[in-house]
């Protein structure tokens, strides 16, 4: 299994009280994975801002940070979009807050927008800091799909750059697959067998996808299966959040259509209400 | 094959027990059935034949286990507005149509209906229903027929039928009046008075039997007739060869009407409702720990409604208080609901005539005092302690409920939750609701580890509306288990959420699982509402200044003795629930708790309740509890009286122990056990007990339950009691 790393990492630059913040996040992971770090500002180019840009950048000099300030006016979705298709970005930041009428403008619009277009990674700070918090626990998806076993090779990877120690990898289970309605003592025995069952195929599963990834990443963690039934996507950001997971790491989502947005599921879902950072993986 | 086999088996061994309170049941539905067909002004007879058909299909098609079936009390008020507006022919119809209705509720798994009403709006529902069957019997209670258009006149105008009742000169109506006031006293004080062998007949039987009595004593006795008002006389019970004949035909006129649907869809969601909290009320009292199917339940009481309304009956509905009696008389299975039918069906068949002689008043205090029971001060009193804005909703249900109708009622009373709701928390923004009203919430997982228990945690709010997501996830866990519910995502909790929970602990509790909930701490702090969620952790009683006599007593005793004594109440009961003696009980709390120093014995004085609804009764007695520090066998050994042998064919076995003649004639000794019991009884043993005075002793397997008499114990009593304790943990303990 061939394994993408980030080479180029970029982040859209909004002149926002977390400046700073999430421009320190974005310079400590292109330092991390020895990346280039591509600071996109949607508007027009001025020498004051370059040099603000600069400024708070200083710091990571001694760690050889390299950097590129890129000004383009324009709708910012499609700017985005089209620089960090053109600068070949691998890993595209994006600030938001939590709170909510920032987050609705933010991550309602632009973040859901790009999320859906982008063809690169993106990374969702919901909580950037100025000095560097560990990154302890990571939580990825271990969705029976095609992309699952890239998402989890990845999130040892990351984890193993970030020098996380503990990664769990939730498997979403929906209701529908245990067949079996609970209604008395004698359903609710055969839903509890069937779970059981459904959980032990689940695990072995993602036990399988583990044992493909190279030695050198998942030694020295801790590794966790959590099968959760319910709904996709919604339940793993419920665990992210009460698990106090640092990072959340998930499949891009398949396709949208119109009808993925009247009925949010999956991906949707998380961005709606971030619970911890959100990494979505192409 | 072999299963099946020993389920068969059981189902015969049990069957003369099923049979005995199949027979107490129907003692109680033979009164409510006739009185409650006469409330809502259908004919007498109507209530039986639900009551009979219902008994008959639910018990074979049903899903839930102890449960007994017949017509309801909150349906009165329903039914009174279809028969008076469709008249009584397009009503079967319309009991017909509801039947169906709630057959589809079955087919799309709809028993969880009754769990998206908060409670104060289903309280003030119920109140209401209360008052319109309060409302109207009272008058005829005091033989005083008026016909009023609203119910609230009804109510208003009580006082001045007490005071024409006070002013009766015709003897015909004073002695109807007499019966209704008796009648009603028997109801209000039958639950005070403990003794069995008066208790052994319901309450509502010993009206009947008394007037039955009364009415032949006049005929046979003094050769006259009966001084009591012809027309205050249960009339038109017909034979049973003349209700088939004359089975209803069913009038489909008008059956496009508005009103006629609208009685259809109240009939259909008071049933529902009504029967759908009966069982989750009755499965509570499950000695088995069954869990009902309510779905099947459902289908098979719509079935049953469509041929009771086919064959001129009422609308079948789970009930609670006969349900109740049903489990307390040692019920096992939907066999002693078929034949709590069989019986109604005999007393038809062979005492038609006899039931003519029940005057109506005295049927009517039965009534009198269902409406007052569901209207009661307490259950206002219970709301004011949840909350005041409880007391607005359930007013608002209440009143709309009682000026407009029932449908117009629950739904004021759901909208009025819910601005409530949003109005006690603006400050988190409008949004709290309307955003997230429809995402799934809960998240469930098995946590790892050896204990493994299970994990819910529930986010953004909890309220009314969006429980039955937490419900199906609740269901979704056997009840053996430990789990932890964590509400500390959640912005806000509501009453209906917490009352559920606090079912659901109850439950677990009794079925040796353990339920948590954690997070609410936090509630009070973060914002300034009065969640009733404060009412949920169980807090120290207001510490008493002042002792009682009895009390400063035992205080005393405890000194001399060198005893604990702990005068607060205690919530922690949860070692007496394997007990099999609470196993149909609810344990309120003990009190007054004397202990030795080692703690291994203890003496208190324990309030539980027995029943639900109408036949509720709180009792209070004085119990010893002996934890023994190793296993003995599991047993129950009381005194052998009369209605010990009257029991033993209903097929509870008395174990004899070889050699011990006198003991086994004179003690009744219960257990599933009968080798460890027959080697735990050894010469010693037998010897303490045949020497000592009776108690009743149970034994769970590692403690003691001793207890004497059916009330408090006196200082001498309990000074017996104790004395006993400590030699039988002494002949125990030397075997």
């Amino acid at each position: 299994m061939s394994l993408k790393t980030f080479k180029s990492i970029g982040i859209g630059v909004a002149y926002s009280p977390n400046l700073k913040a999430n421009l320190f996040e974005a310079a400590r992971l292109s330092v991390f994975f020895k990346a280039k770090l591509f600071l996109i500002h949607v508007g027009d180019a001025s020498e004051k801002k370059r040099n603000m840009l600069i400024s708070i950048l200083k710091s990571f000099e001694k760690d050889h940070l390299n950097f590129e300030v890129v000004f383009r006016s324009g709708e910012p979705v499609d700017v985005i979009l089209s620089i960090s298709e053109e600068k070949k970005i691998d890993l595209l930041i994006l600030g938001a807050v939590r709170r909510e009428r920032i987050l609705k403008y933010y991550v309602g619009s632009i973040a859901r927008k790009i999320t859906r277009q982008s063809k690169c990674s993106i990374l969702l700070l919901i909580k950037p800091s100025i000095d560097r918090v560990p990154c302890q626990h990571i939580v990825v998806n271990g969705l029976k799909d095609p992309k699952t076993e890239q998402t989890i090779t990845a999130a040892f990877y990351v984890a193993e750059q970030l020098k996380s120690k503990k990664i769990t990898i939730v498997e979403e289970i929906e209701h529908d697959e245990i067949h079996v309605k609970v209604e008395d003592d004698k359903s609710l025995r055969r839903a509890t067998i069937a779970k059981e069952r459904i959980k032990l195929r689940e695990n072995s599963r993602i036990n399988d996808i583990i044992s493909h990834i190279p030695k050198e990443y998942t030694t020295n963690k801790v590794i966790k299966l959590r099968p959760i039934f319910g709904k996709r996507g919604y339940s793993i950001g419920h665990y992210a959040q009460i698990s106090r997971a640092d990072l959340l790491i998930m499949n891009a989502p398949t396709k949208m259509t119109f009808w993925d947005r009247l009925f949010p599921h999956d991906i949707e879902h998380i961005l709606t209400e971030l619970p911890t950072d959100v990494l979505i993986l192409q | 094959m072999n299963q099946k086999k020993s389920t068969i088996k059981d189902f015969f061994q049990t069957l003369p027990k099923n049979i005995f309170s199949g027979f107490v049941v129907s003692l109680i539905a033979l009164p409510l059935g006739l009185g409650l067909a006469m409330a809502s002004d259908a004919p007498p007879i109507a209530g039986i034949i639900a009551a009979v058909i219902g008994g008959i299909m639910v018990s074979i098609l049903g899903g839930s286990h102890v449960t007994i079936v017949g017509p309801g009390n909150g349906l009165v008020g329903v039914l009174l507005v279809a028969i008076s507006t469709l008249g009584i022919e397009t009503a079967y119809v319309a009991i017909m149509c509801s039947g169906v209705l709630l057959l589809l509720l079955g087919f799309f798994r709809m028993g969880t209906l009754a769990d998206f009403f908060p409670s104060s709006a289903i309280q003030g529902m119920l109140a209401a229903i209360g008052l319109i069957i309060l409302g109207k019997q009272f008058h005829i209670m005091l033989a005083h027929k008026i016909n009023r258009a609203d119910t609230i006149d009804y109510l208003i105008d009580i006082p001045f039928t007490i005071n024409d009742a006070i002013h009766y000169e015709n003897k015909g109506l004073i002695f109807a009046a007499l019966a209704g006031i008796l009648s009603l006293a028997i109801m209000l004080f039958y639950s005070k008075i403990r003794n069995k062998y008066l208790q052994l007949i319901p309450a509502p039987m010993w009206i009947v039997i008394l007037s039955i009595g009364f009415s032949y004593y006049f005929e046979v006795g003094l050769h006259e007739p009966n001084p009591i008002a012809l027309e205050y006389m249960v009339s038109g019970i017909p034979s049973i060869q003349k209700i088939i004949a004359d089975l209803p035909t069913p009038n489909f006129n008008g059956i496009w009407s508005f009103s006629f649907w609208g009685s259809v869809i109240a009939l259909t969601l008071i049933s529902s409702i009504e029967s759908l909290l009966s069982i989750k009320a009755v499965d509570k009292l499950d000695p088995e720990k069954r869990r009902s199917n309510v779905n099947r339940d459902l289908k098979a009481l719509g079935l049953a409604t469509v041929g009771s309304g086919l064959l001129g009956g009422l609308n079948v509905v789970t009930v609670i208080a006969r349900s109740s009696v049903n489990v307390n008389q040692g019920a096992t299975n939907r066999s002693a609901n078929f034949f709590h039918a069989l019986f109604l069906v005999l007393f038809i068949v062979f005492f038609s005539t006899q039931i003519a002689r029940i005057p109506l008043p005295a049927l009517m205090a039965i009534l009198v005092y269902t409406g007052y029971k569901l209207a009661s001060p307490k259950v206002i009193t219970k709301m004011f302690s949840i909350g005041k804005e409880q007391l607005i909703i359930f007013f608002v249900t209440l009143i709309i409920t009682l000026k407009i109708g029932l449908i117009t009622g629950i739904i004021a009373g759901v909208l009025t939750t819910f601005i409530i709701h949003i109005i006690i928390n603006r400050h988190f923004g409008y949004g709290l609701f309307f955003r997230n009203l429809l995402k799934p919430n809960v998240l469930m997982y098995k946590e790892q580890g050896n204990k493994a228990n299970y994990y819910v945690s529930v986010k953004h709010f909890c309220s009314f509306i969006n429980y039955f997501r937490l419900k199906k996830h609740l269901d979704a866990i056997p009840e053996n288990q430990d789990v932890i519910l964590d509400f500390s995502l959640c912005n806000f909790v509501d009453d209906t959420v917490l009352e559920n929970v606090n079912n659901y602990r109850e439950l677990f509790t009794k079925r040796g699982g353990h339920f948590d909930v954690v997070g609410l701490d936090e509630h009070d702090t973060e914002t300034k509402h009065p969640f009733a969620s404060r009412r949920l952790l169980p807090i120290p009683n207001i510490i008493k200044n002042s002792l009682t006599r009895r009390q400063t007593s035992i205080e005393s005793l405890a000194k001399d003795y060198h005893l604990n004594y702990q005068f607060k109440r205690d919530k922690n009961v949860s070692f007496l629930n394997s007990f099999s003696f609470f196993g149909t009980k609810h344990i309120n709390h003990i009190y007054n708790k004397l202990s030795d120093k080692d703690g291994a014995i203890t003496l208190f004085d324990i309030e539980f309740s027995e029943g639900e609804f109408i036949a509720k009764e709180e009792i209070r007695k004085s119990m010893l509890y002996i934890d023994l520090q190793f296993e003995i066998a599991e047993f129950t050994l009381d005194k052998e009286g009369f209605l010990e042998k009257v029991s033993a064919f209903a097929g509870y076995k008395d174990i004899p122990i070889e050699n011990h003649d006198d003991f086994s004639n004179r003690f009744y000794l219960l257990g599933s056990n009968e080798v460890s019991i027959a080697e735990f009884f050894n010469d010693d043993i037998t010897h303490f007990f045949e020497s000592n005075p009776y108690y009743h002793v149970e034994s769970n397997g590692n403690a003691l339950l001793i207890f004497g008499k059916e009330r408090l114990a006196s200082i001498k009593e309990i000074k017996a009691l104790f004395d006993y304790g400590k030699r039988l943990k002494q002949v125990i303990s030397s075997k």
